[in-house]
């Protein structure tokens, strides 16, 4: 088999702006998970939620002339629909945690898992329901420019997805490891009863954990509705459980270890859709985690902690 | 409010004593034995199905009840093993009935015996699968194991949309091209010698007695484990890994002995649904439904096999029977024919949040295992108090002893 480098440059690309929705995706499950220790279930639906605000701002706000006008206008266009699709979404976040986990807290292991199926199948049928069952086309306002680059054509949306992604992740780690805020998330996450003693506000942090990571998956779910066209209700699923699997594999609770689990599944996804079959594309996500659990237990990131006796 | 709960006490006192115990025994035994012939004898077949589709969840529930209740080892790709076991039983009977019909033994009814002879090798596909699946990841803790079953689950489902080995016929199921499934054997009798007047005794109410049976068996086979050396390991296991070692409890085969057993339910259920159906595709074998199976067991009380049951039969039947309420002519008054269907609509929207509710007002689910209730509620300020008064006797007798030293 001969491998064209060009194809190669192409999957790779495509697999950036792949791994850049999955790492976003990702990023809520860790931040959840690290406090919590719960897998949060209905974080697919923030994706979904997500791109429904921000199609449904795109389109209002779209019908106010100025915002058309010209190139800055159309920016800030896109810039608050961004904003306002994650604030929404963050918002609902922090509404699905005060009532449906934050009576579990104390509860077994296993409650708060069920809460959160039940929370993501309301969700979901909200919006088969009350928006509609098929699936809605997400318009771009902007002229999608391709670029050649070594036999690779990568359009100006990818470029756009791929930095903004970049960007988001920078303030995250940055929000994280050097305000007061991020250290007393970060607090929480080692130890929640002995934080709580240090004077954290601990149900603030847990709060903010679930506005954080609701909105960083909003705006992967717009990612999503303008790179395929289209969103649907139950679009969330398939990369819920593919950016789970992100998060493990780079190791669950660790933040640079989602955002390089979700590059590298959507690179490798990519290449093995090129090279390998497009049926089993799927199957890859989850070899690679089962590869990777057995030779390193903790995922790549992660520190492999003794079990407490 | 008041009189709800004053009544639903005097409900529940009644059920505590012997007579009670009695009519409610019964009462469930006549439901379960009866009701699908007079839902048949009513002409609605609809529910006669229900009630079978109901029997294979409780199977399902039971066995993944082994894993996550006994063992306390959560699998989230319960589904494979139910795959595997209706897939590997369409294709073996498919086998079975080509080498019968060419050495023309059984003659005629050759076909119609695949589903019985088949059936106590039904559990080794799954079996083999579970073993298969759990031998390179019960090293994992917790909610990794969660996630690489989830992942099998994955696996196993678009390995079969895929047409695997050509086995599967991929998206659009089995039986394939030129391909039969005969009815079993039994079917036609009881139709031709059970039926009378109107009342048929269809295909649908002989599946739902044979799907009984398995439920029964199943029930006597789990109770027993559950008494047994393995079953007490299971809970030492799931309680404190390390201290059930450190007593000789090998914990690898213990946990294998529990994917192997839940599997083999998965398995026999898969079998039984694939005869009964007479068609299986990829569809029905996604990972919602192997999160409903976990549902089944958390919410009716996990490690407690009436609660398991209740949590299948809630579960299965409650979107069925939110919408029946609202069709029914009772509201017919309230709701318009419109507004009826709009719940009917609603119903998973309704079990959803109902999900939530319910575990926000009883985490440890319907009928918790005696066990498991105890453990949920370990900071009881009698038993506290009690285990303190204790505690300072045992050191107040070690200071008097060792003041006689």
């Amino acid at each position: 088999m001969s491998v064209e480098l060009g194809i190669v440059a192409q999957q790779f690309v495509n697999g950036l702006t792949l791994g850049g929705m999955y790492a976003l995706l990702a990023l809520g499950y860790t931040l959840v998970y690290g406090i919590l220790l719960m897998i949060n279930f209905a974080h697919a639906e923030m994706f979904m939620f997500g791109a429904y605000v921000g199609l449904f701002t795109l389109q209002g706000l779209s019908q106010i002339p100025f915002f058309t006008s010209s190139g800055p206008a159309l920016l800030l266009l896109y810039v608050l629909t961004f904003l306002i699709a994650m604030v929404a979404t963050g918002i609902l976040g922090v509404v699905i945690e005060r009532f449906a986990y934050r009576p579990l807290r104390h509860a077994p292991r296993l409650a708060p898992l069920i809460s959160a199926i039940g929370v993501s199948l309301f969700l979901q049928n909200a919006a088969l329901l009350w928006i509609s069952s098929r699936s809605l086309p997400f318009p771009v306002l902007f002229e999608v420019r391709t670029f050649n680059i070594g036999g690779a054509s990568i359009s100006s949306m990818q470029i756009m997805i791929i930095s903004v992604t970049i960007l988001l992740m920078l303030v995250l780690d940055n929000f994280v490891s050097r305000t007061r805020l991020g250290k007393s998330m970060r607090a929480t996450s080692q130890d929640r009863d002995t934080a709580g003693l240090m004077g954290i506000d601990i149900n603030r942090v847990i709060a903010l954990t679930f506005f954080i990571g609701p909105a960083l998956g909003a705006a992967a779910g717009i990612f999503s509705g303008m790179y395929y066209g289209n969103i649907k209700y139950n679009m969330g699923f398939i990369p819920g459980i593919k950016s789970f699997t992100a998060a493990v594999i780079g190791g669950i609770g660790n933040l640079r270890g989602a955002m390089l689990g979700g590059f590298l599944l959507g690179l490798l996804e990519s290449l093995a859709a090129a090279y390998i079959s497009t049926g089993y594309k799927d199957v890859i996500a989850f070899v690679i985690l089962i590869i990777v659990l057995i030779f390193k237990p903790g995922g790549l990131l992660g520190e492999s902690v003794a079990e407490k006796v | 409010m008041g009189a709800i709960k004053n009544a639903l006490r005097a409900v529940n006192d009644f059920f505590s004593t012997r007579v009670g115990r009695i009519v409610f025994f019964f009462a469930l035994a006549a439901i379960t034995l009866f009701m699908p012939v007079f839902f048949q004898a009513a002409g609605n077949a609809f529910m006669v199905r229900i009630f079978a589709l109901v029997g294979i969840y409780v199977l399902l529930a039971l066995g993944l009840n082994i894993i996550v209740g006994s063992a306390g080892l959560l699998n989230l790709g319960y589904m494979a093993f139910y795959a595997v076991g209706a897939y590997a039983g369409m294709n073996l009977g498919f086998l079975m009935q080509e080498i019968l019909a060419r050495s023309g033994a059984f003659g005629e009814s050759a076909e119609h015996l695949s589903y019985w002879v088949l059936l106590p090798f039904a559990a080794i596909p799954g079996v083999i699968a579970g073993i298969f699946i759990g031998a390179p990841v019960l090293r994992l803790r917790g909610d990794y194991l969660a996630i690489v079953t989830l992942g099998f689950g994955e696996i196993v489902r678009i390995a079969i949309t895929n047409d695997i080995f050509g086995l599967t016929n991929g998206a659009s199921g089995l039986p394939g091209v030129g391909q039969t499934v005969a009815p079993a054997a039994g079917q036609q009798w009881v139709r031709e010698n059970l039926s009378f007047g109107n009342f048929m005794f269809s295909k649908d109410l002989f599946w739902y007695y044979v799907i009984l049976l398995l439920v029964l068996f199943t029930i006597f086979v789990i109770t027993r484990l559950d008494n047994s050396r393995l079953g007490r390991a299971w809970v030492a296991m799931r309680e404190d890994e390390v201290a059930a070692a450190s007593v000789g409890v090998n914990i690898l085969s213990t946990k294998l002995w529990a994917f192997a057993l839940g599997a083999a339910w998965g398995g026999i259920a898969g079998h039984t649904y694939a005869y009964w159906v007479g068609f299986v595709s990829p569809e029905s074998f996604n990972f919602m439904e192997s999160v409903l199976i976990v549902c089944m067991v958390v919410l009716g009380g996990m490690g407690s096999i009436p609660g398991v049951i209740l949590g299948a039969v809630i579960i299965t039947a409650a979107p069925e029977i939110i919408r029946a309420v609202a069709a029914s002519p009772a509201l017919s008054g309230l709701l318009t024919p419109e507004q009826a269907a709009a719940v009917g609509d609603y119903r998973f929207l309704i079990f959803g949040g109902l999900m939530v509710v319910m575990m926000a007002l009883r985490p440890q689910g319907f009928l918790p295992s005696k066990r498991r209730a105890r453990e949920l509620q370990p900071v009881d300020e009698t038993v506290l108090a009690q285990e303190n008064q204790q505690l300072w006797e045992a050191e107040h007798k070690h200071d008097s002893d060792s003041d006689i030293i």
